[in-house]
């Protein structure tokens, strides 16, 4: 159950918000430069590293993309009637919060690391 | 009153039900491809200065799957929200929710298709 309400919680909260900063990206980047380095001044310090904005943003918005996907996946799953029994249920619903964690964490760390 | 036909083709007054059903698992299934592309192509970015990501945005194997994105995201997170105001909002408030959702959800796909085929076709 806290994984569904998790898929609701993240898919809404992503068209409300990641959306917005989706097209705010898109249209100051075809704006031209100075649009496109105010946008990114919202989420970076004067050397270019992330603020805390830019951290709790980012980090955010990947680890709410990365459990969407997982439960949605798991939702394509079980509208296949599969994955019901107490056990297995249980298990992908863990898998759900557990893995996009670690993979926000991996993805994160390319970011720092390349 | 049914006639057999209208039975065997399983359709009511409404002459659909599944469509929203569908249609969300559809997208469901583009997003994931494209927004593991979209992952893994910012990841690979060697950095985010300006003409770095204009230079990007404007090859067409970005520009692309960027306004395939947009169609699959934006259609797929309008049929979640309409999910999430049919389930708390009634009557009145739930038809005005609705015309909303729609104005947010198309005024902003519309918005960002115009700024990647603007930068796809090269206006500086």
């Amino acid at each position: 159950m806290t994984v569904s309400i998790l898929h609701r919680a993240t898919g809404d909260g992503m068209a409300l918000v990641g959306s917005v900063l989706l097209v705010w990206f898109l249209l100051a980047l075809a704006a031209g430069r100075e649009a496109y380095d105010a946008f990114r001044d919202v989420f970076t310090l004067a050397d270019g590293r992330l603020n805390a904005v830019g951290w709790v943003v980012g980090v955010g918005l990947t680890l709410s993309l990365l459990q969407h996907m997982a439960s949605g996946v798991r939702h394509l799953v079980l509208d296949t009637g599969a994955g019901y029994e107490l056990k297995t249920n249980k298990r992908w619903a863990l898998a759900c919060m557990i893995v996009p964690a670690i993979l926000t964490i991996a993805y994160w760390l390319y970011l720092g690391f390349k | 009153m049914r006639s057999s036909v209208g039975r065997v083709r399983g359709l009511g007054s409404a002459k659909e039900g599944t469509h929203h059903w569908w249609n969300q698992r559809l997208t469901a299934g583009s997003n994931l491809l494209l927004m593991a592309w979209l992952l893994v192509s910012l990841a690979r970015r060697p950095s985010y200065d300006f003409a770095e990501m204009h230079a990007w945005l404007s090859s067409a194997w970005v520009a692309v799957p960027m306004a395939l994105l947009i169609f699959s995201v934006f259609y797929h997170f309008r049929l979640g929200l309409q999910v999430l105001i049919e389930d708390y909002q009634q009557e009145q408030a739930r038809v005005a929710s609705m015309v909303a959702l729609n104005f947010f959800s198309i005024g902003l796909g519309v918005a960002a298709l115009f700024a990647i085929l603007k930068i796809a076709f090269g206006a500086e």
